[in-house]
């Protein structure tokens, strides 16, 4: 899966959590979570959908790496490779 | 015979929308089916019923705007002995509104034509003057036959043969203007500083300890089973009332009626603005895990705008937690009928004295606001140590 394939699946996973959001408007290297307002629920359900998307675990731990959209688009296409898809 | 109303779904409100039948005559129904959908100023709300039998017919059809207490369906119960009258005017049941909302600069109505010494409320000259209804043509309900808030309400209900004006075609069932969100706010909070004596304390919490515990429980765990912090929240809460019926109920009829559940309100932000506070049931006797997954559903229905009018009327205390990108605390503001409500501000790496040493721990500032009618700082500043407690044995929740 290419970055652009990533960047696609989590810009419409982004729009169910966040669905008024201007995702075409969004800085690649802003804060996603402050600025779409995203909260700890919000976050979780968007971790739950992209992990069922694309066959991968998001570790807690990690979470701070899906800061950015240039961050996250990185993190989740790694770790699609390192899982094998 | 059973008589299946407009609910009252909080006691900011006044009428509501039938939307949608979701039960046709003939239907069987259970207690706690939904049968009907109804639109507030809240969002769309499912309505449950309360018996048990065959839905009989629909009184009114879908479209309809009634006053909370009007006659919706009539539900054949099995069994029934007695037949009860149909009613045609709401019930009693709720405290009728009269100084609701009664606003600070109402402009003097135009005083329509009214025979001297009748009593018109403040708000019920208001709504009349808004809606150019003729005061003396109501009855007035109130004390000494004075003209309430609902009386108006239902003068315009039944004015004329009501022509429903069609929602635009972009607006999606379920979708609540904002401003209509803003003013259930503003008529509820209104209520609670006008008629609630709130008395305040705050308590700062080290909650080093619990946020460890699940981060090491979520680490092993895929996401769709892992925790938050307000999860813990609402069970330590929960569990810690059991001590202190005296914050945990409603307040109603000018006397409070502690409940013999916890159902905890969570105040859940909207996304472009507003927020609601519905119940998550028997909030003590669910597993952490079960809370969780209470949240999860619960948080995801609130924000689609769809979820159920026993959620909205339950709750008998609320949380308001504000999360891990939050500010340190929260002054919260009662939700009436309740008399208490507890704020959770985000919790932050602290220096902090730990048995004679500077530490760095989390710390997470708890504050409570109680209905001095009920209850005295002393045994909230109990409450709160008490859900502090709970919070340092997790794996006990």
């Amino acid at each position: 899966m290419t970055p652009d394939d990533v960047k696609t699946i989590l810009f419409e996973e982004i729009g169910n959590i966040a669905p008024e959001a201007d995702l075409s408007a969004l800085r690649p290297e802003a804060d996603l979570r402050e600025e779409l307002d995203i909260d700890s629920i919000g976050f979780l359900n968007l971790i739950i959908a992209l992990g069922q998307r694309l066959g991968i675990n998001v570790p807690e731990k990690d979470y701070s790496r899906l800061g950015t959209v240039n961050s996250a688009v990185a993190y989740l296409t790694k770790s699609i490779s390192l899982a094998g898809r | 015979m059973g008589v299946f109303r407009m609910p009252s779904l909080g006691a900011d409100m006044e009428a509501g929308t039938l939307v949608e039948w979701l039960k046709k005559p003939g239907d069987a129904v259970k207690s706690g089916d939904i049968i009907a959908v109804v639109e507030t100023q809240k969002g769309a709300i499912e309505i449950e019923a309360f018996e048990t039998g065959t839905l009989e017919s629909h009184l009114l059809p879908e479209g309809s705007t009634v006053p909370v207490g009007t006659a919706l369906a009539m539900i054949q119960t099995a069994g029934a002995a007695i037949d009860r009258e149909v009613p045609t005017a709401p019930p009693p049941a709720e405290p009728a509104p009269a100084p609701q909302l009664a606003p600070a600069a109402v402009p003097p109505a135009p005083a329509p034509a009214i025979s001297p010494g009748k009593k018109v409320s403040p708000a019920a000259r208001h709504f009349a003057a808004e809606h150019g209804i003729d005061l003396s043509s109501v009855v007035g309900t109130g004390p000494d036959g004075a003209i309430v808030y609902v009386d108006v309400e239902n003068a315009w209900l039944h004015r004329e043969p009501r022509a429903e004006t069609p929602k635009p075609a972009s607006q999606p069932k379920g979708a609540v203007e904002p401003t209509a969100m803003r003013a259930a706010i503003a008529a509820a909070m209104t209520r609670s500083k006008r008629e609630i004596p709130h008395y305040y304390l705050g308590h700062a919490v080290d909650v080093t300890g619990a946020i460890a515990w699940m981060s090491a429980r979520n680490e092993a765990r895929p996401p769709e089973e892992r925790l938050l912090f307000s999860a813990l929240l609402l069970k330590s809460l929960a569990l810690a009332l059991t001590k202190f019926p005296e914050f945990n109920g409603q307040f109603r009829d000018g006397r409070f009626e502690p409940a013999g559940q916890v159902h905890a309100g969570m105040a859940i932000a909207l996304r472009g603005g507003g927020l609601v506070a519905p119940a998550i049931h028997n909030t003590a006797s669910l597993t952490l895990d079960q809370v969780m997954a209470a949240l999860r559903d619960l948080t995801t229905r609130v924000r689609a705008g769809r979820f159920r009018g026993s959620e909205l009327a339950d709750p008998t205390i609320t949380l308001t937690s504000l999360g891990e990108r939050g500010v340190d605390w929260v002054q919260p503001i009662i939700y009436p009928p309740q008399v208490a409500i507890i704020g959770a501000g985000a919790p932050v790496l602290r220096p902090w004295m730990v048995d004679g040493q500077v530490t760095p721990r989390q710390i997470c500032q708890f504050t409570l606001a109680a209905d001095h009618r009920v209850s005295d700082g002393h045994r909230g500043a109990l409450l709160l140590r008490e859900i502090e407690a709970r919070l340092q044995s997790p794996e006990a929740l």
